[in-house]
């Protein structure tokens, strides 16, 4: 019975009502040495993804190396149109007229790096998520709003329903609830 | 603690007016425009089908001014959207605080303004889905490509990757907001329709990080691609050999237009608009004093662009060159030149004196000048260079017709109908940015 219960629960939540008692709250979570653990905002609170041990991410270089993908494509698409399968003879221009293919070449760059840096981030959140237990936490709906929250998963290693209880509540919150899988 | 918790008091007055529709209903005038608006769409609407039907002749183009108002309305059009990313990028790469609260309105500027700016390039050539062809490049049955040294070339790739950027900039941007909507909303198609838009948001720390960057880097990248996208406009132009258009200017002198125009059209909505909804606070005098002296700036290269084309013409020696200017300030559309400099450089000179950048009233009237004043500048350039060309025999001038008029008016349609929907169903002023800048506020 004791093990069932445990298995449908996703974590312990605890709500604060300031950005700074989140930042301090989850710093002396991870001292605690507590790793599966994520905080909830309604505005990007800094210095957060350090104080819970998230590695800084790699989106730039996905970026970095988009953007050339896409200037590659740019000038051999041009390239490839102007000079191998549809050569004309536009004005006595050369076929290869390189300094005319910038643009096309420049736009795709831009266009590549762009949609990957957006498309990048969703992605590696694993977004469109529609369902994830932590909404089914009634006061969470004010994450979006004005209320900050702190979640240790119970699938961490020194997860214990009691004890991680007692140490949620020593950080002073103002509520600490079950989150339901 | 006591500051903290007027923070998030303040937070949720963020909130009730970025929601915009909760806070007050339409009062009659507005609903008078409302109906103004839809027959402007309407009207743009029936302009398009009889242009199907008839194909361009029925516009005023003749055979020297082969570009009339299609162009000039493209151009209008384009610059004014560079305002939106101007704030949206560049303004938050230099950490210019003050864009938060009009930065959200000014990007949806920027996407409406380019979807108006689209129709013309797609409508001139009369019948749009037998163009696709050599407007993109795609493997088709004739086995024949775009030509790729042509600038117009460059314009399709040029226009549709600024609207691509914009779109997933402002939508980026909207989706913590989308997040705020599901969970206050108390109607289930809201909280449906704002869900799926959310996208499962919940506002991660792990998501922020990530999300933050993205956000730099999208900025980042739209600096130089609004850059590119007038500069490649100019190049339409440029690239050819007519007098008064083979200049090297252009790309900095079009830019600076668009910027110039893009904030006045963008003033030209935000006074109504904190008007109305009663955002005063948000928008306050600091933004639109802030926004006339980006104005000013911009207007006053815009004017040395001016000076330089004189210049260049008197000083290239070149018959033709000196000719174009000359017909240009004594020809027969001299009216309209002289009406140019009165609305882009001598009336904003007012933006000089503190009173008229902070006065509702004064700065609304000065924008719509330059609003006028940027559209007759691309008319005076199209058609003064073309309706006097190489040969005299040939010569003629430009007579816009019904159509070209109704189109052109049915963009402003197209443009206020969704700038209103925008206004109803969206948040209008980021609300997680007012956010964060409220918090960084009570932190000093």
């Amino acid at each position: 019975m004791q093990h069932e219960e445990e298995s449908t629960l996703f974590g312990l939540m605890a709500e604060f009502e300031t950005p700074d008692d989140l930042l301090a709250a989850a710093k002396a979570t991870f001292a605690a040495g507590y790793r599966k653990i994520d905080g909830y905002s309604p505005l990007p609170v800094h210095g957060l993804g350090d104080a819970i041990g998230f590695p800084r991410t790699k989106l730039p270089w996905l970026v970095f190396c988009f953007g050339i993908l896409g200037g590659i494509c740019g000038y051999g698409l041009c390239y490839w149109v102007s000079v191998i399968d549809y050569p004309m003879n536009i004005a006595g221009k050369p076929l290869h007229s390189g300094p005319m293919f910038i643009p096309v070449t420049f736009e795709l760059t831009i266009l590549f790096a762009a949609l990957s840096s957006a498309f990048g981030m969703f992605i590696a959140n694993g977004l469109p998520q529609p369902y994830h237990p932590v909404f089914n936490v009634e006061s969470f709906a004010r994450a979006s709003q004005d209320r900050f929250f702190l979640s240790i998963e119970a699938d961490d290693p020194q997860f214990d329903l009691d004890k991680t209880r007692n140490f949620l509540n020593g950080l002073n919150p103002h509520e600490v609830a079950e989150v339901e899988n | 603690m006591a500051s903290q918790g007027l923070a998030s008091q303040r937070c949720f007055i963020a909130f009730q007016f970025g929601l915009g529709l909760e806070i007050s209903k339409p009062s009659m005038n507005l609903l008078r425009s409302h109906s103004l608006k839809h027959l402007l769409l309407a009207c743009l609407g029936g302009s398009i089908g009889y242009l199907f039907w008839q194909g361009v002749g029925i516009w005023g183009n003749n055979n020297p001014v082969g570009w009339g108002w299609a162009i000039i309305n493209f151009v209008w059009w384009i610059g004014i959207g560079h305002a939106g990313t101007l704030i949206s990028a560049v303004l938050l790469l230099f950490r210019q605080k003050w864009r938060t609260s009009i930065n959200r309105a000014a990007e949806a500027m920027t996407i409406f303004a380019v979807l108006c700016a689209m129709q013309f390039p797609l409508l001139h050539t009369g019948r749009p889905w037998l163009a696709c062809y050599w407007l993109l490049p795609y493997p088709n049955s004739m086995d024949m490509w775009p030509q790729f040294r042509s600038p117009l070339m460059w314009d399709v790739f040029a226009v549709s990757t600024y609207l691509t950027v914009s779109l997933v900039f402002w939508f980026v941007g909207l989706v913590p907001d989308f997040a705020s909507m599901r969970d206050r909303t108390k109607n289930r198609i809201g909280q449906v329709i704002y869900g799926m838009l959310s996208l499962g948001w919940r506002g991660s720390a792990i998501h922020w990080e990530r999300y933050e960057m993205a956000s730099l880097l999208l900025a980042g990248l739209s600096t130089p691609l609004v850059l590119s996208v007038h500069s490649v406009v100019s190049f339409d132009f440029a690239v050819a050999l007519i007098p008064g258009w083979h200049t090297t200017i252009f790309p900095p002198y079009f830019v600076a237009g668009a910027i110039y125009a893009g904030f006045a059209m963008v003033l030209t909505l935000m006074i109504p608009m904190r008007m109305i909804y009663g955002l005063e606070d948000f928008i306050n005098e600091r933004h639109l004093n802030n926004m006339a002296k980006v104005m000013l700036a911009s207007g006053m290269i815009v004017a040395y662009g001016y000076f330089m084309e004189q210049l260049i013409a008197w000083y290239s020696a070149s018959t033709y060159e000196g000719f174009m200017m000359q017909n240009r300030m004594h020809g027969p559309y001299s009216a309209y030149y002289f009406a140019l400099i009165l609305c882009n450089i001598v009336v904003p000179q007012l933006l000089w004196i503190r009173y008229f950048r902070t006065n509702m009233f004064w700065l609304f009237f000065v924008c719509q000048f330059i609003n006028v004043g940027m559209w007759l500048e691309r008319f005076i350039i199209v058609v003064t260079s073309l309706h006097r060309d190489f040969m005299p025999s040939s010569w003629d001038m430009f007579h816009p017709t019904i159509w070209d008029i109704t189109i052109y008016v049915g963009t402003i349609g197209l443009f206020t109908v969704l700038f209103f929907l925008f206004i109803r169903g969206l948040p209008m002023i980021s609300l997680h940015e007012i956010r964060a800048l409220l918090v960084s506020k009570d932190h000093k």
